[in-house]
């Protein structure tokens, strides 16, 4: 029988569906591994309430298991404490800004309602000379963010 | 106490699939791009809040109804959300005018629902708070570039103003189940959240240089199942799959 350790590794191969670079590792959304009785229980928590990839990602996460030969599966949502940013791994980070999407920066956009617009550096050339062109972007989790100086427009995966 | 909270959970869980249908109706009509998105995305969100609201509720019910049941198959009088948020979206300043009077009211609750003694609810507020601060954040900045904007722009939103403010005095409607439920700790005193729900209000609205309306007359009957004429049209387009093709699933 596999223990939860490996279970943690096989979790490194399922993907967040709209950010194929992330695994769920990455994000940190899986709480908790564990296995009882025969049972493997694999503890997530949604990023925003309405994220439309948490169904998909429950569903890869079983079968995922069920090809490395684990039959008995089952997946939890829990919503406290809810997932904050702060989660997504160093690792998981640099992924991102990879990819094209600049990482989550600070602390400061989450609780200030006058605040303004966090600093991005651009993903592309790294300029701080940017601008953010909407609070709201392509999925829920992002914001729309452009570069002054290379005019490369980006998502701004924001904190939460 | 579990009936007192199945009604209570019902109404926000309503607020938010109300609401949320409102916006969405904005799907590929928004007055630019951006604007589409948000309004798309905070649609998104309060769609996410009312599912976990209502599988809450059918929980709390005990009857084997499930979320998708009470969202899809109830009558008009069966539904317990606000007359504000089910009233028509107009223009964008009337659209954006009735979600800062919202989400300045749910920030607030939620705030305080954290304390909640139910844990349940506690953790759903939890959640739905963060979210809810980025849609304060979004409409309190668009009341005031509306109002502090252009003559037309001010107008506009004044009027939408004039003719929401009459449905602010429900967002602090209290009865015997709110009685019941403040008793028990599950959730806050009501007029600690309106203070400060006046206070916020009242900044952002100076700030965009609009005023509040002198007719102070305001409506109430959304808790209760008594609702204004919009909310049979907007059910009759929510509801429309499930009742031609019951039980469908995609």
């Amino acid at each position: 029988m596999v223990d939860t350790n490996q279970i943690w590794k096989y979790l490194e191969e399922v993907s967040d569906p709209e950010i194929p670079v992330l695994t769920v590792n990455d994000l940190g959304i899986v709480r908790n591994v564990s296995i009882e009785g025969g049972l493997c229980k694999v503890t997530i928590t949604p990023t925003y309430s309405g994220c439309p990839a948490m169904k998909r990602i429950e569903d890869d996460i079983i079968e995922k298991l069920k090809d490395k030969g684990i039959e008995n599966v089952k997946v939890d949502l829990v919503l406290s404490p809810a997932w904050t940013t702060d989660w997504i791994t160093e690792n998981g980070r640099q992924k991102l800004l990879e990819y094209g999407i600049a990482p989550p920066q600070d602390e400061v956009d989450k609780s200030v309602l006058f605040a303004e617009p966090t600093n991005v550096p651009c993903p592309k050339c790294s300029s701080s000379n940017t601008r953010m062109i909407s609070q709201f972007g392509s999925t829920a989790c992002k914001a729309h963010y452009q570069c002054n100086e290379c005019m490369e427009p980006y998502d701004y995966f924001k904190c939460l | 106490m579990s009936k007192a909270l199945f009604e209570y959970v019902l109404r926000l869980g309503d607020d938010s699939l109300i609401l949320g249908q409102r916006l969405s109706e904005w799907c590929g009509h928004g007055p630019i791009l951006e604007e589409d998105i948000a309004t798309t995305n905070i649609a998104l969100d309060l769609i996410g809040q009312a599912t976990t609201l209502l599988e809450y509720a059918a929980h709390l019910e005990g009857k084997k109804r499930s979320a998708d049941e009470l969202a899809f198959l109830r009558i008009d009088r069966e539904y317990k959300n606000l007359l504000l948020v089910e009233q028509e979206n107009g223009d964008f300043g009337k659209t954006i005018m009735r979600q800062f009077l919202f989400d300045a009211y749910r920030k607030l609750l939620f705030e305080k629902l954290l304390s909640s003694s139910d844990e349940h609810l506690a953790a759903i507020a939890e959640k739905s708070l963060k979210e809810t601060k980025y849609h304060l954040k979004h409409s309190s900045e668009w009341v005031i570039r509306l109002g502090d904007g252009t003559e037309e722009s001010h107008e506009r939103v004044q009027d939408s103003l004039n003719e929401l403010w009459r449905y602010t005095g429900e967002l602090f409607f209290e009865d015997e189940v709110d009685t019941e439920l403040k008793g028990s700790g599950v959730i806050p005193d009501v007029s600690d959240i309106q203070d400060k729900w006046n206070e916020l209000v009242m900044n952002v609205l100076a700030e965009a240089t609009l005023t509040i309306p002198n007719d102070n007359w305001q409506f109430d009957g959304g808790r209760v199942g008594k609702h204004s004429e919009h909310l049979g049209y907007l059910l009759s387009v929510m509801q429309y799959m499930q009742r031609a093709y019951p039980n469908m699933e995609w």
